[in-house]
């Protein structure tokens, strides 16, 4: 952990109240086809600001389509189509007249896979504030460059070896580079799809402590497959089940008494 | 909610396995309370003996429970009704385990006894509550296995019964040894005796808030019936 950034924090743990006050995003009756597959259907969704709210579900069930809403990555897949409302801080989303590569810029992603551009570790965060013309000097978007990696606790690891690939470095240090990346831009929501899957328990751990953090800060939305680790990083969870929301609620409550018995079934493992 | 298996059985062999225990230590229990009570009648030292060595495979029970249920949330991590499952099965555990032991003091109180006359109808009072508390556990351990809270709720309400008679037997061994001081041994030993049996019948009502927890994932939220006044002031009216 960078100690000099995290010092003067009180750290919260996961299992802090939500903070209150309206919710960042709302979604309200959102379906989506996949062609003639219907994969998404009637979903509507408040997802609280600056807390982790966790998706869980079978594999197929819609919550990473559901996530790709939110940043209008399905816009990329050509047979997929998105009805209903999804409001950030009350503004639709979806409104012809949005500018998506700023909505991409406020709502960041962050992959199971780790996937760092093929340029230096400073190239990679520098890039996005670059083009996006948040830094009007060298002076300023250094200074951008390392506020990312400070955030996301990974400056000291690297703060000597800038210009190193950003390939080069370990599973876990890749995806900490892509969630530095992501925050450079300085988005308001982070959006991230299994973001441990392909990593060991250390480097998982990092993570969640990372979560834990950021989420001071951000909003932030995760796909996992992991009960455990939706129970211990989210304040809310929804379980997403043959393309609905079966049940959502707060985190603590859900792991220990769930509503629904399919809820229920799915997280002690009783089906899959 | 109807439970259907998991997909990895050994984790139904596990919960079953502390299921399995525990049955077994609740029918230790009941056999305890009830011949502890017996043995105190009759004053059948024999048979106190055999209460006090039976205790110790009660103990042994809740150790291994204890352990399985650990292990089964080391290796498991159990969540929502898995989880309840578990932490019940520790503290009725625990209840049980302490209403053996005062099954055992009340075992060895008898031996304690041993060459003291006294008129029987001096115990009739305990064997009175007695009854009462023992059809309370059986009850209570029935509507565990059953999973059945508002049966559970029955024998919590009951606990007020259990006080009221104790209160009263109180005072009933009070004048006893006020009329005749060659009562006083005895009627000291029937009075911790009595207490212990009250004792019995709160740890039937922690169990009783316990199965009330399982199924429905909260706690009893209203004030448990209290009413063993006996503690707090000595009357003479």
């Amino acid at each position: 952990m960078d100690a000099t950034a995290t010092a003067a924090r009180p750290k919260p743990t996961a299992s802090a109240t939500l903070p209150a006050g309206d919710p960042k995003i709302v979604a309200k009756d959102v379906n989506v086809y996949y062609a003639e597959k219907h994969a998404l259907k009637d979903v509507s969704l408040d997802i609280p600001e600056r807390a982790v709210m966790a998706f869980i579900g079978p594999s197929g069930c819609g919550k990473s389509t559901f996530l790709r809403c939110i940043n209008r990555m399905n816009d990329t897949i050509a047979s997929c189509r998105v009805v209903g409302s999804i409001k950030i801080d009350e503004q639709d989303i979806y409104d012809p007249s949005l500018d998506v590569v700023q909505l991409r810029a406020r709502v960041g992603m962050v992959f199971q896979k780790p996937n760092p551009f093929p340029k230096s570790i400073y190239e990679n965060i520098a890039y996005g504030p670059r083009i996006h013309g948040l830094a009007r000097s060298k002076a300023e978007l250094d200074e951008i460059v390392e506020q990312a990696l400070r955030k996301a606790s990974l400056w000291n690891e690297v703060k000597d070896r800038l210009q190193d690939t950003g390939t080069g470095l370990s599973g876990g240090q890749q995806q900490r580079l892509c969630i530095a990346r992501a925050i450079a831009v300085s988005p308001e929501v982070i959006l991230m799809d299994e973001p441990c899957s392909a990593l060991d328990p250390i480097a998982t751990a990092k993570i969640e402590e990372l979560i834990d953090e950021l989420r001071q800060n951000f909003t932030i939305v995760i796909v996992t497959h992991s009960m455990q680790q939706a129970a211990r990083v989210s304040q809310r969870t929804a379980f997403f089940h043959l393309g609905v929301i079966v049940e959502t609620g707060p985190t603590e409550r859900i792991f220990t008494s769930p509503n629904d018995k399919r809820t229920q079934d799915y997280i002690t493992g009783r089906f899959g | 909610m109807a439970m259907t298996d998991h997909i990895v059985s050994s984790f139904d062999a596990d919960l079953q396995t502390l299921g399995d225990k525990l049955a077994e230590m609740g029918g230790l229990c009941e056999k305890l309370v009830g011949e502890s009570i017996e043995a105190l009648l009759r004053r059948d030292i024999p048979l106190a003996k055999r209460v006090i060595e039976w205790d110790r495979s009660i103990d042994r029970l809740q150790h291994e429970i204890e352990e399985n249920g650990i292990l089964t949330i080391a290796k498991r991590a159990p969540v929502a009704i898995d989880l309840r499952e578990v932490v019940a099965a520790l503290r009725i555990a625990n209840d049980l385990e302490r209403i053996g032991d005062l099954a055992k003091n009340i075992a060895k109180r008898v031996v304690a006894l041993e060459g003291q006359f006294q008129p029987p109808k001096l115990a009739g009072g305990v064997a009175h509550i007695a009854d009462l508390t023992l059809a309370q556990l059986k009850e209570v351990l029935d509507a565990y296995t059953q999973r059945d809270e508002r049966r559970a709720m029955e024998v919590w309400k009951r606990d007020g019964d259990i006080d009221a008679l104790y209160n009263s037997l109180f005072r009933e061994l009070l004048t006893y040894m006020m009329e005749d001081p060659r009562n006083i041994g005895f009627c000291a030993h029937l009075l911790f005796c009595a207490k212990n049996i009250e004792r019995i019948g709160d740890h039937a009502t922690n169990v009783a808030e316990t199965v009330y927890y399982l199924v429905h994932g909260e706690a009893v939220t209203d004030e448990r019936p209290k009413g063993d006044l006996a503690s707090a002031a000595v009357s003479f009216d």
